[in-house]
This record gives structure tokens, sequence and C-alpha cells, in this order.
């Protein structure tokens, strides 16, 4: 599961006009500062709705897109309990999706309109998908990093304000963890065989490494809708405080693998008690988010193709509910003349 | 057959909403939703949607379309009205402590 901060990218919300509308903000605030849930049906601010259609949907396609990289390595893992387990991922994978896109539908978009934006292009998912998985210790970094990342942006995500977020968070954050520990575990097998695989494992860290430390997303100088998110209750924890708690849980972690972080500047810093780290090149970050990544077109033609080869399954599926319900339906006349 | 086919994804199936009893002896339960062409696949996607790990025995479709729901507008009118009748609960009554199984 894999949800990315890319709240720097969306719309800015809009500024209510009617005193109407902001007397029911100022209750709707009330309520949110109250912990109360919002629910569907529940009057809410309209920038509020955009922002969770943004960011669930974005989500969502994070996840769906997120089945490539790792789906590109089921016909080729090393063991069949290697490839069961990584079945059991990918798929896994499709479902948050499909808890995501529900949770955005009841905003009032629709899972076709949703679809429309991600083949288009129009739609953002998470960077770190865009990036080619060339081995088979990429599998394993993929679960350790990229899921761990992702688990740490999420579980605070189970106490988001917007009911159905949450509850599809919940689902979500009690199938991930399974996917970091196998990938750890790839990562352990690896890391403890020939050199040739401890020096495989060294590869995949130091490509994943950077990539896994952006999911965060923008820094939270430049991150302008995080106050908006938190004072709504979307969002916990700024993107950095996030960032820093995965450098400190997963450096202890990298030295158990007798691996190395690909930071020359990373030290631990005893006065605050914490890892502190190198530079980020943000220029990356914003290049990938824009379709500059080294998969992005591949990406999307993969989902493209898929949605139109899938075109006919659809129709015959549509075109069999249609005659069942026919038949069904002079089935019944039938007993009734 | 030359036609093209009709794009169906230019309209989403009808949404089904998924309850699921988990084990015998307990009720079913909301636990999201989905679409499907029909009731039958909807049965299907919602046991690959949610019970990859043995959440359920038992599943429930209903088409959303189909559930009449109170309206949040007037929640006050429905439910306020059982806030002032606290003599519906065991503990308005005060009882003394000598007195047992009560």
């Amino acid at each position: 599961m894999y949800t990315q901060a890319l709240d720097v990218h969306g719309r800015e919300p809009v500024p209510a006009a009617a005193a109407e509308v902001a007397a029911a903000a100022a209750r709707f605030q009330a309520r949110i500062d109250a912990d109360e849930k919002i629910e569907p049906k529940d009057w809410m601010p309209d920038a509020y709705r955009q922002t969770l259609i943004r960011q669930i949907s974005q989500h969502a396609h994070s996840e769906i897109v997120g089945m490539l990289p790792e789906g590109n390595w089921i016909t080729r893992a090393p063991s069949l309990r290697r490839k069961a387990v990584l079945i059991a991922k990918v798929q896994d994978e499709g479902g948050h999706g499909m808890y995501l896109y529900s949770a955005a539908e009841t905003l009032g978009i629709s899972r076709a309109q949703m679809f429309e934006q991600l083949l288009s292009g129009a739609a953002k998912y998470s960077s770190i998908f865009n990036y080619p998985t060339l081995t088979w210790a990429d599998v394993g970094a993929i679960g350790w990093l990229v899921d761990g990342a992702a688990i740490m942006n999420q579980i605070p995500i189970c106490r988001c304000s917007y009911g159905p977020y949450a509850r599809a968070m919940v689902r979500i954050c009690k199938e991930e963890s399974f996917h970091q520990r196998q990938g750890f575990e790839i990562m352990l097998t690896l890391a403890r065989g020939s050199a040739a695989q401890h020096a495989m494992a060294q590869d995949a860290l130091n490509r994943w490494w950077w990539p896994s430390i952006m999911m965060f997303g923008p820094s939270d100088a430049d991150s302008k809708h995080t106050a908006q998110s938190m004072r709504w209750k979307i969002k916990r924890f700024s993107n950095d405080e996030l960032r820093q708690k995965f450098i400190d849980i997963t450096v202890p972690q990298a030295r158990f693998l007798e691996l190395s972080i690909p930071d020359p500047a990373l030290r631990w810093d005893e006065a605050t008690q914490h890892f502190s780290s190198g530079p980020i090149d943000w220029n990356e970050f914003h290049a990938v988010l824009k379709g500059s990544g080294p998969c992005n077109r591949e990406r999307l033609e993969a989902r493209r193709s898929a949605h139109q080869a899938g075109a006919w399954v659809r129709a015959a599926a549509t075109a069999h509910a249609a005659k069942q319900a026919a038949r069904a339906l002079a089935s019944q006349e039938a007993r009734q003349a | 057959m030359s036609d093209p086919l009709p794009d169906p994804s230019a309209a989403d199936w009808p949404l089904f909403e998924v309850f699921i009893r988990s084990r015998s002896g307990l009720e079913h339960k909301h636990v999201g939703s989905l679409h499907a062409a029909d009731a039958r696949m909807a049965i299907e996607h919602a046991r690959d949607v949610y019970t990859r790990r043995q959440e359920g025995v038992s599943i429930w479709v209903v088409r959303s379309a189909d559930i009449v729901a109170s309206d949040p507008g007037e929640a006050e009118a429905l439910f306020e009205p059982a806030r002032d009748k606290v003599y519906r609960h065991p503990t308005f009554y005060a009882i003394p402590d000598e007195v047992k199984n009560l």
C-alpha cells in the first residue's frame, strides 16, 4: 500500500464567500475539533471534499500502478514460496485500490471519472512507481522500504476525520505489515547469501533509498496544504516528521542487514536523538512527478493497454447481466400469467 | 460482427454494498462496497476484495440504490428524544448496596 504526500501539487482551496457557508464551515470545524468523524452525507466545505477526492484518488491510483513494478517479477520469483507470497502481495495492492476508489466515490466522483483521470495522465500517483525493478532484490527493497514508508504515512490516516477513508485505511494497514516483513526477509536472505547476492541487495538499497525518502512528499517549508489538512485532521503529522521517523527506524535495520545507506552525510545526532541526513534532490522528485521518471510512460501505457484489452470482458459481463435479468423477468411474468 | 462494442467503462456498473458474517453466530456487518454487472458477480468480487484472509463465512450484497437511509439533517429530530429518557437504563435506579442479585 502506497500513499505519498502530493498535496503541494493540488488546486488551491476555494475561499468560502457567503456568510452562511462561513457559519456552516465554522460548525464543521467545531465537529472536527471535537474529534467527530465526517460521513458522506454530512455537510462539508467544498475544499474539504475536493482535497479528499484528490488525495484518496491519488492514493487509489498509486495502489493500482504499484502492482506493476512488482508484478514484473512474479514469473521470475526464485521459488514457489516467493512466487505465492508475491502474488498475494500484488493482489492485496489491487484490493487496496478498490477500497480507496470506493471511499473516494462516497464524495461524489465516479469510478469511471477516476479511471479516466489516471489513464489520460491527468491524475498523479506516487512517484516511486516510476522507477524500474531491475533485479529480484528490488522486490525485497520495495517491501522493506517502500511499504515501510507507506505504512509510516498511512497509520496516522486511520484516524483521519473522514470516516470512509479512515475505515479503508484501517483495513489496509492490517494487511500491510506482511508486505514489509516479506520484503525484509528477502533482503536478509540476500544479505546473508553469497557475495554476489549481498552486492545485489546493496545495489537495490542504493537505488531505492532516496526515492523512498521522497515518498513523504515535499519538505514542510514547501508543503503549502499541510496546515489546512492538519486543521481538518486529514493529516496528523507533517511530511518531515514522518520522514524523520522513517529514517530513525530504518537505519538500524540496514545495519542489521550489514548494508550501507547511500547517504554520506548520514550520522547520529546526540543533541536531537535523531539521525541527521543529507540533502534531498527535489529536482528529481519534481521531474519524476511531472512525467520524466524512468518508467512514467511505460506505467501509463501498461494501464491503458490493460484497460483496452479488458473492454470486451466488461462488455460481455454487462450483456450477460442484461440477458439474465431479462430471463428472470420473463419467467416471473410466465408464472404470473 | 463489425459493430464496435459499446464502451462499458463510460458508465460504471451498479454499486453494491457488501456485508460479511465473520463467523457463524455473528451478524453480517457492512464492510464496504464495489461495482458489479449483477448480484452474482458482486458476490464473486466481494469474495476477492473482502475475504482474502478468511474474514467471512457468508456474504450479502445489496444494490446501494436499494438502501433507504435516514437523512443526516433529521438526525436531531430522530435521535434527540431518546437523550432525556435515561430512565430506560438500569443505572438510573438507585438500589441499596445490601440488596443483591438485582
